[in-house]
Order: structure tokens, then sequence, then C-alpha cells
């Protein structure tokens, strides 16, 4: 379960406070599959940040299976990712200098996990690339990327998966493939999802659809695709 | 659950995948200073162990006693004493003299050794014939250094007159324990055996010789413990002591300081280094901002991300630092043949494992300390940046957390404590760190100000070009502190060394070319004189005036001994001053090598007749704690002259001029036995030559020098250590480049970015190049423009304070060299970026 309290992120801006996140509450129960929309400027990516415990509020409260996020130390932050969150990013983020399996084994190995190569190399297959465990991510087409990236974001099988904009560097086709996983994954392993996105085809996709605008909670509502997806 | 760490080695070693080369680049930096150090330290060491291997052959046996006469009859009667013992003493008595082949015609002014039986008692003379040197014991025989024999066109077997003796050359001395090859360029020598000495006829009175007597101890005495029974009845009179650890200890001293000198300029490569790894290193985590992002949002601590890029750059450092120490060894085993004809043992050269783990140490030390200081940016990665790149990428409230402080405080003490260790006193140490100091602040300051300029002096009537190559200067992140501080550095020490040599060079030109003279002579007798002005004026020649000499010792000092009076000033009872046998002159005009600096010369103060009015050197005066007014009585030559201190004189020593540490007024002198000496100037090399002949052959004991010769001699030493310099300065020059590399490379990946998008919104490869251009050739001219200014600076401070010169600032070097600094800067600015012309914006814009 993820609950945000009265989130609320303000920057200095001149000589005044701009607020990006203004009084913003909701909660999200295990295994559902949420989409945060908006325009550009809306405060959807620094939401994100803040759920995902990246980034620390101006005021408010997140909390993952009730603890309290926002009063840990960064450090705190970096043991309870590492346990139990997940991210996939819009530029993908594959560490260059590691090969498909290495960038999917990281965190299994952070956590001190055996077998990680069995278990990198089986996510690998899950997303369709059983056979490119060794090529680097300059090597791997965009798709590939993400799908590298997808497999990495469930190796530590996480309670919960943020991705940004995750089709948003990808063709039509291979974006519809990319959410397809992140479906049969979301079904199969109970993590709940929560994606940022701008592409509103691909919001109607999940269960769940999060509208902010200007700061603010404006729309909050199930989808079409909630009554037969998971919700 | 808890991270595991185990993981870290493995993950170190996959992430630095693409950067290893990178990395050890600039790691690299810190090579040549870890070369130098590991070189130095065990060229010292290598010294340092032969000369404890041979120290009985420098010294030729085991303690020897010298005095610059006959022995006084007392140490005569020791000496006896000691050999009646059956206690081996050999005598070596050595003076100048000219030597004439009368085959060739040829003179020269030579450094005879009559040496007796046994001599040296240890080390193995070489002579070509080979084996000739005992023969010299067996009639009047000669070997002679083989620079003689060249200077005299003779040749083995020919004759040579020294004094009125006639002596057959039987060989020339290839190798003579103790005796550095440089020395006989001065000097050259002449051994022939002691019992043949009288035959010159130049040992009578008023001669120069020096008398030594050697004594040979079985290998089951200590030198220094068996002397203690002589030690003091020998110094009563005056007689030089050395045993053989001490020759030892004096020349480890000596060669101490030179390599704490050396060790300094590999001190300062290694700073320098450690300045181009530190913005090496800057570069690389701004490069890895975004794999650090990524890491911690798959949950590894900051402590761990730390430890990977802490762990990649030890490793790094540590190569680099091995890279420089194989380059150490290497340059240590070239050192001995550079440098050869300046040291006094064959230097065996040996691996020296200290010397090269200290500088590894030394070396991985300073590449991590300078290395953790950006290193430690890392931590204040945030996670978000993953999700744009904007984001705040370090967190500023950590930048002054305690680690920093604590990198900080490690930093300024490594450097505190290096200085101090390398210059061998806390003094020279904390000078040194001073000096540093300093230099890097003028550095830093001078590129904030360019930074300030640039923003203020770019107009819109300025080329577009050039207005940007401006911006650079000072836009966010920009290189120019760094850059202006490396190549300063640089600069600074180059143009030092350069001006140093020219300003050592330039001092020895003025002053041999204010003296006309080119021939001197010397040890000329009263009743000599008429007749060698006949000589010179049958060739149409004259001499200069004839400057009268006059030994003497000192007897007392305001009427007390030498030895109170040395009590009384806390000085040593053997002072030099207090000893040495002074050669003093008597004139009643200052001449023009000399300035009185205190007191007024001769004939101002009112004295009774029996009082004499003196001049002093101000340097000696210090060192024998006399003031104007004291009064010194002397003892010239067994009659007592009593003299008053009414003046103090600066003299210009380097000079051929004859010069004096002690001038008397004419009338308290003018009756005492003396010598002349004269100087001439000759209008041709050959006529030297011939006068040097007709003198020699009517006056064996007056001594000529061709100051010609002297001349070249001495500009070939010095040209000796110029190329000792030159190497130097090339090895700082060498330095940096690495370090340039890493200043620059840290905004490579900025530029890059600015560099491609410029392309793509139309900017031509031209103007790319251009504005590349204009930034690099103002980096490289301010940063050489303040390491000259700055070499100034410590270039008058090393020819003040360590050479006692007077410094002039050769401009046209100096500028040569920031020529070449900044042109060094654009090479390397433009080499770093040739990415930037080809690569197609297309592929750079993707590989964001």
């Amino acid at each position: 379960m993820l609950t945000a309290t009265n989130l609320t992120k303000e920057y200095q801006s001149g000589n005044g406070r701009l607020a990006v996140l203004k009084q913003v509450s909701f909660s999200v129960p295990q295994g559902a599959f949420v989409a945060i929309v908006g325009p550009s400027g809306s405060g959807k990516t620094t939401l994100l940040g803040l759920l995902a415990g990246l980034d620390t509020p101006s005021a408010g409260a997140v909390s993952l299976d009730g603890v309290d996020i926002t009063r840990m130390t960064e450090d705190q932050r970096a043991l309870l990712r590492g346990q139990k969150v997940g991210f996939i990013f819009q530029s993908f983020q594959l560490i260059p200098t590691l090969t498909a399996l290495e960038n999917v084994q990281v965190p299994l190995e952070l956590r001190g996990e055996d077998g990680a190569g069995d278990r990198a190399r089986e996510l690998l297959r899950r997303v369709g690339l059983g056979d490119r465990t060794g090529h680097f991510p300059a090597q791997l087409s965009g798709g590939e990327q993400q799908r590298v990236a997808i497999a990495r974001a469930f190796s530590n099988q996480p309670r919960i998966l943020f991705a940004d904009e995750p089709t948003g560097n990808l063709d039509g086709a291979t974006g519809e493939r990319i959410v397809a996983l992140l479906q049969e994954l979301n079904r199969e392993s109970g993590s709940t999802v929560v994606i940022v996105t701008h592409d509103i085809a691909l919001a109607e996709r999940t269960g769940r659809v999060i509208r902010l605008r200007d700061g603010e909670v404006v729309e909050d509502r199930p989808t079409a695709a909630a009554n037969g997806d998971a919700g | 659950m808890a991270m595991r760490w185990s993981a870290i080695p493995r993950l170190a070693w996959r992430e630095s995948r693409t950067a290893r080369r990178r990395l050890l680049l600039y790691m690299s930096s810190i090579s040549l200073g870890v070369a130098a150090l590991v070189a130095i330290d065990s060229f010292a060491a290598n010294v340092q162990s032969s000369l404890k291997e041979q120290s009985r052959s420098l010294l030729g046996g085991d303690v020897s006693f010298t005095y610059n006469a006959q022995f006084p009859e007392d140490a005569q009667r020791a000496l006896d004493t000691i050999a009646a013992h059956g206690t081996p003493v050999a005598r070596v008595v050595s003076f100048g003299s000219m030597v004439l082949a009368p085959r060739s015609g040829g003179t020269r002014l030579a450094q005879v050794k009559a040496v007796g039986d046994g001599y040296p008692y240890y080390g193995a003379v070489e002579t070509r014939p080979l084996g000739r040197w005992h023969d010299i014991q067996t009639g009047p025989r000669a070997v002679v250094d083989p620079a003689l024999l060249i200077a005299l066109d003779a040749k083995v077997g020919d004759s040579l007159r020294i004094g009125l003796g006639r002596f057959e050359i039987i060989g020339a001395v290839e190798a003579m324990p103790g005796d550095p090859g440089f020395a006989a360029a001065i000097g050259p020598r002449v051994y022939i055996a002691e019992r043949y000495a009288a035959e010159t006829q130049l040992l009578g009175f008023g001669s120069r010789a020096s008398y030594e007597a050697l004594v040979k101890l079985p290998s089951s005495v200590a030198s220094d413990d068996w002397v203690k029974a002589y030690r003091a009845r020998f110094q009563k009179q005056n007689v030089r002591v050395v045993t053989v650890t001490q020759r030892e200890s004096n020349l480890t001293e000596s060669i101490g300081q030179l390599a704490d000198f050396l060790g300094i300029v590999g001190l300062i490569a290694l700073l320098l280094g450690g300045i181009g790894v530190a913005s090496g290193v800057n570069a690389f985590v701004s490069r890895k901002i975004e794999t650090v992002a990524v890491l911690r949002c798959l949950g590894a601590t900051s402590g761990q991300v730390l430890a990977i890029y802490v762990l990649q750059a030890s490793v790094m450092g540590f190569l680099g630092a091995a890279l420089g120490a194989a380059l150490g060894i290497a340059i240590q085993f070239g050192l001995p043949l550079v440098l050869k004809d300046f040291l006094p043992v064959d230097v065996r050269v040996a691996l020296d494992v200290k010397a090269l783990l200290t500088g590894l140490g030394i070396g991985v030390w300073v590449a991590l300390v300078f290395a953790l200081r950006p290193l430690l940016g890392v931590r204040r990665v945030s996670p978000l940046q993953a999700l744009r790149r904007d984001a705040d990428a370090l967190d500023r409230a950590r930048a002054r957390d305690l680690p920093t402080q604590l990198v900080n405080v490690a930093l300024i003490g490594s450097v505190l404590a290096l200085a101090f260790e390398r210059a061998g006193s806390v003094r020279r140490g904390a000078g040194f760190a001073a000096g540093i100091a300093g230099s890097v602040l003028v550095l830093y300051l001078s590129a904030a100000a360019l930074s300030w300029l640039a923003r203020r002096i770019g107009t819109a009537r300025w080329p577009y070009v050039v207005r940007q190559g401006l911006a650079n200067l000072y836009r966010p992140g920009n290189q120019t502190r760094t850059v202006v501080l490396a190549l300063g550095f640089g600069a600074f020490l180059v143009s030092t060394l350069f001006l140093v040599q020219a300003n050592l060079l330039n001092q020895f030109n003025v002053t041999a070319a204010q003296s006309k003279a080119n021939m001197i002579l010397f040890d000329i007798q009263e009743d000599q004189r008429a007749g060698l002005d006949s000589i010179f004026s049958a060739e149409g020649q004259h001499v200069m005036g004839y400057s009268p000499i006059v030994t003497m010792k000192i007897a007392e000092i305001n009427g007390v001994s030498g030895v109170r009076w040395a009590a009384a000033h806390a000085m040593p009872a053997n002072h030099w001053t207090l000893r040495r046998e002074y050669r003093s002159t008597y004139r009643d005009t200052v001449v023009s090598t000399e300035r009185i600096v205190s007191g007024r010369w001769f004939g101002a103060a009112t004295l009774p007749d029996s009082v004499t009015e003196l001049s002093l050197d101000q340097d000696v005066a210090a060192q024998l704690k006399v003031t104007i007014g004291d009064r010194i009585a002397w003892d010239v030559q067994g009659v007592r002259v009593l003299s008053q201190l009414t003046s103090l004189r600066a003299v210009t020593w380097g000079r051929f001029e004859p010069n004096f540490f002690a001038v008397f007024a004419t009338k308290g002198l003018v009756t005492a036995p003396k010598q002349f000496v004269t100087m001439a100037a000759v209008s041709a090399d050959t006529t030297i030559a011939r006068l040097q002949r007709q003198t020699v052959s009517r006056y064996p004991n007056v001594s000529s020098i061709d100051l010609s010769l002297v001349r070249r001699t001495v500009t070939e030493i010095i040209e000796k250590v110029s190329l000792a310099v030159r190497f130097l300065a090339l090895f700082s020059l060498a330095m940096g480049v690495p370090v340039l590399f890493s200043a620059v490379a840290a905004t490579r990946r900025d530029r890059l970015r600015e560099s491609v998008l410029l392309k793509t919104l139309g900017a031509t490869q031209s103007q790319i190049m251009r504005i590349l251009l204009v930034e690099y050739a103002l980096l490289g001219a301010l940063g050489a423009l303040a390491g000259m200014v700055l070499s100034f600076g410590g270039a008058w401070g090393l020819i003040h304070f360590v050479f006692k010169g007077s410094f002039s600032p050769a401009v046209g070097a100096a500028a040569a060299i920031a020529m070449l600094m900044m042109g060094l800067a654009v090479t390397i600015g433009l080499a770093t970026s040739r990415d930037v012309f080809r690569e197609t914006p297309m592929a750079a814009l993707r590989e964001n």
C-alpha cells in the first residue's frame, strides 16, 4: 500500500517560493496499475520522485507499506529502494559500462543474493533478450534497452515499480510491446506499478488515472480497462 | 537486509570497463613525480653506499694529517713516532707549478703531487700503459693526467720540466681513487715520487705546498678510536686530522644536500601531478553522475557508491605510481652516466627497495588524497538525477560536511608533511610550503581576474567566435582556474630553472668580460719583477702592476688568543677564519672589485705608530665576529704586526683580479717578506704561450695561468651543469602535459555537447575551431604569463639567497618559454576536443 498525504513541494524562486505540488493526497492499494498524467510542468515527475523516495517533500508524507519514508535518512531510503522499489526511466538509464546481464544483476548483488546470474538470465529471457545477455547498452536498440531496464526493475521482486515515461523514447509499436510486458509482469508478480506519462492511450490501458494540473490533482478515476485488469 | 559490501569490488571492476584508460591517464599525472622521487632517492642511496664501500680509497688511507706547509716540529716528531711503531705512514706533498714539455714547448700550470711509497694504501691506480704507477718510485719519473698530455702536446716518453727538475713521463693516469675527473680539468695532476720532489727546488721558503701524511691501520683498528690519542696534539698545531668515517660523512652530507634540492623538484612534480589527478577525477566524476544516480535508485548507499569509485581510483593510482616507479628506476640507471664527472666514487647502481617503496607509497597517497576531494562529490549525487538531468546535481548542504573537511585537512597536512620531509629542515620546509601556497594563490587570483575581465570586456561589436571563446572563460563550470593553475605552475618551474641558469652563466660572463686581463702570474719574488718586465716588453706587452702578497696568521684578537676568542664568541676553536694562513696585501687605494661598506678607508684614523690600519672583507669579519675598532695582532712569518680594523669591504670574488680578505695600509707591511702577483692583457693567444714558456724557463718558481683557457674550462663545466638543468626543465615540461590533459578533460564533455549543439545550429568546423582557439590561447597566455612573473620572483630568490648573486631578468628566454607553454595549451586543448570535429552532431546527441 502506497499513501501520499498532503504532499507539497516548493522551490525557492527569485524572492518568492514556487509550489510545484500542492497538498496532493491519494493512496494506491498493493498490486494496482496506476498512471499519473498531465501536461508538461504539471508536477508529474516531481510527484514520482517523492513517491519513490528520491527526494523529500516540503510538507506532507509518503508511506509505503505503513512506513513513513519521508522521515528516513537518504541511506535508509536507499536500503528501502534496494528491497522494495523498482525503477524504469524514459532514457532507460542502463549503466553504459555494464553488459545487459550485469545491469540486471546490480540490484541483486547489492542485496547480496545468491544465484544473481541465473535469476538475471531468467528475467532477460522473460523479456525476450535471452540471446543478448553479453551485449552492452550501446549495442542494443532503444526497445531492447528498455526491456533490459524492465528486467532490472523486476529483478529484486519489488513491492512497487515506478516508471517515468517508459515509452517516451520509443516508437509506437515498440511502446506497445513494452506496455504489454509491464501489464504481464504486474499481473504475474503482484507488484504495484505507477507510471508517469502524457500518453493518454497508454494511461487508459492501466487501471486508474490520476491527472495533475499546476501541481494539484484534478482527476482520479478508474479506467475502462480496470474492469478487465487488476485495479 | 544488509547490503553486501563484498559485491563492491566486482561492481567496481565491471563499472570501470570503459573508463580504465582515461582514469589511468589522469592518475599518470603523478607518475613523473614518483619517477623523480624514486630516481633521486635510490640514486642518493646508491651514492651513499658506494661512498661507504670506497671511503678508504677516497682518502687513500685510514687517517690523514694535512698542513699547508711543512709539518710543525712537534707534529713531525709525532708522525715519526707513529712510523717507528710500525704503522705505515705515506707522505704526499702537493704544490702548484708550471710544467714545461721541452720537446713541444708546451707549458701549463699543473698540480704536482709528490707521493711516498705505498700511496695510496687503498684503491688501485690505473695507468696507461698498464702498471706504471709504482715505477715513479724508482727514478725521476712522472705519471700525468691524460688532459695534461693533450695540453702540452706531449706523449709518454717525453721529458717534463717541473721547476728545475726533469722527469720522464712514463704513463697517463686513467683512474685515481678519490679524484673525480672534474678536478683534473681545473688543475691537471702530475704524480712524482716524494723522494724526487727536492729536484724541482720549488719547496723552499715561501713556496705554497701542502703536506699530507697518510696512515694505514690494521683492519681490526677503528680509525676514530686510534686517532683519539693524537687528535689534540695535532690540532693544537693546526694540523688537520681527517679519518675515513669523517670523510665519508662529509661527502654523504653534500650528496644529501644535492638530493634534497632535487627531491624538492620531485615533490613539486608530485604536487603538480596531484592537481592533475584532482581535475581529472573531477571530470571523471561529472561523467559518472548518471550512473551514480541509477545505482542510488537501485538501492546502493552513498558509502557503497563512494567505495566503488575510491576502489577504482586506488587501483589506478597504484598503477600510475608503479608506472612512475618503473620510469624512476630507468632514470636511476642513467644518472651515473650523466653525473660521473662530478662524483668522487664509482657509483654501483642497485635497486634500492626502500626508495622504491617510499616513492610508490607517497605516490599512491598523493593520488588518493587529491582524488578523494572530487570523489566525495559522488556521495552528493541525488538519485533524482536519474529522472531528470537538470535536478540539483550536488546537494550543496553536504559540500562542507565532516568527511570533506577531513579530506581538506588530510590534503593540507600531506603537503606540509611532504614539504618538511623533503626539505630536510622545518624552516626550509615551511618556506617551501609557503612558496607553494603563495604561487597557488597568485595563480588562482590571476585566473579569477581573467574570468572577471572576460565577463566585462566582451562587446557586441566583437566577432561571434571571439565573444563565445571569451564567454567560455567565465561560464558555469569553466576550466579557467584549473588550466591556469596547471599551466602556470609548469611555466613557473621551467622558467625559474632557465632564469637561474641564464643568470649564473651571465654572471660569469659579466665578471669575465670586465677583466681585460687574460694572463695572471703569481709567486713572483721581489727581485724577479724587473726581469719579468723585460720578458714582457720584448714581446711588446706589459703587466698591470704588482700586488704584494704577505702570508700571515692571526695571533690575537683584542689581546686574547684565537682559542679564547673563539670560546668567548661561541665559535669552534679551529674555525677556518682563525686557523687559515691569510694571503694579505697592502695598498693605499680601493680597487674596482671592492667597495667600502662600513668604517673609513686608510688615512682617516689617527693611530699610534705601532698600530697599522686594516680593512677586512665583510663576510670574513662577520665570521670572525670582529667589528670596526677591534685590534688584531698578526703573526707575519715570525714578526708580530698589530692592526686596528678601520673599514669593511664588499668584495666581488667572481672576478680574476687578485682580491684579498685582509688589506693593510702600506706603511704597516712594506718591510714584510712578500711575493707578488700580476696580470697582463696580452693581445694574442700564441703570445701568451710564448710568454709562459719564457717565464717558466727563466723563473721556474713563477706560475702563470692563461685565463682564456680557464674561461674555456669553466664554460665547459657550466655547459655540463646547463645540460643537467635543461634535463630538469624538460622533465618539468613533460610532467605538465598529463596535468594539462587532465585539467582540460575536466570540461571536455560540456564542451563537446555545446560544440555539437552549435554544429546543429549551423556552426562550421572552422568557427568551432576558432572559438576553442580563442579560449585556449587566452588560458595559455594567462597561465604562461602568471608563471613567468612568478618565476622572476622564484629565480630572484634563488639567485639572491642561495647563489648570493645579483639577479637580472632574462625576459627574452622567459618570454620564449611562455610562448612554448601557450602553444602547448592550445595544442592540448584542440587535441582533447578532436571528437568535436570528428563526430557528427547526431552521434553525439545520441550519446545523451
